[in-house]
């Protein structure tokens, strides 16, 4: 006898590097458990799924009270409007990360897709960003309304980022 | 400790049925549990079962992302091996503590 299947379906609005990992770590890891897992993209969230960016995602630099300096120092916001800083801090966290044994974007999807993981963008974001399906990563399962959106999420759980 | 019997061999596990000294398991004792699993263990299996334990005596604890890009068989494919579960089942198989990596 199968189990009961659980499935989680996981929505990133954001384009935020750290957004975008909470919601690939959260999707890859609930393959790991044997949880089925979707992840929808919508409106800045996109960027994660678009080719030219998803591997340039950053964090903020301004207005980002959680970020700190290497040294544990709070991060002056200030310091943030410099041209080239949000640059310096995003690389910096993605060196962090790769020692962590975290993925680049483009292959944290991959990982997911290869896991049996779905990933799809969301139509109406899309339409306001004038994004095609060329733009994104080749290997999305689809482009959903958000009608659509809830029909493949009944039953799952809902996780919003 | 709760123990379990696998291949008439007692061992020691934890609450969740991983091995706690890996010392004592044997390729047959990873033939029961995988039963215990619904996985009966072919060639590929068993590369993936060795390449961990290889790792874990020189003291390495694997993700998944190592693990399909370093061993012998690429993470799509431990999909299918191990389902539902890849590393979880391949180190309990391997008779490996739990890993706890979120990668």
């Amino acid at each position: 006898m199968e189990e009961k299947k659980r499935k989680v379906c996981i929505i990133c609005s954001k384009a935020n590097l750290e957004d975008v990992y909470a919601a690939l770590i959260l999707a890859n890891g609930a393959r790991m458990e044997g949880i089925e897992a979707e992840i929808f993209f919508t409106f800045f969230g996109l960027d994660a799924i678009t080719k030219k960016r998803m591997d340039k995602l950053h964090t903020p630099v301004v207005g980002n009270p959680g970020l700190r300096m290497p040294g544990g120092l709070p991060f002056p916001t200030l310091l943030g409007i410099i041209p080239g800083v949000e640059a310096l801090v995003s690389s910096m966290m993605k060196k962090e990360m790769e020692k962590l044994d975290i993925p680049p974007v483009s292959e944290f999807l991959d990982m997911i897709k290869a896991a049996g993981g779905k990933i799809y963008a969301c139509k109406l974001a899309m339409e306001m960003f004038k994004l095609k399906k060329e733009d994104l990563y080749d290997d999305i399962d689809g482009i959903l309304t958000v009608g659509e959106f809830y029909q493949r999420a009944e039953g799952a759980q809902i996780i919003f980022v | 400790m709760p123990k379990k019997v696998y291949a008439s061999i007692e061992v020691e596990v934890d609450e969740e049925g991983y091995m706690v000294d890996m010392k004592q398991w044997t390729p047959e004792i990873a033939e029961a549990i995988a039963g215990e699993l619904g996985i009966s263990l072919t060639d590929r299996h068993w590369e993936v079962i060795n390449f961990l334990r290889e790792k874990a005596e020189k003291g390495e604890s694997l993700t998944l992302r190592k693990l399909g890009k370093t061993g012998p068989v690429p993470i799509k494919e431990l999909y299918q091996l191990f389902p539902n579960g890849p590393l979880k089942k391949a180190a309990k198989i391997a008779g490996l503590p739990k890993p706890r990596g979120c990668v």
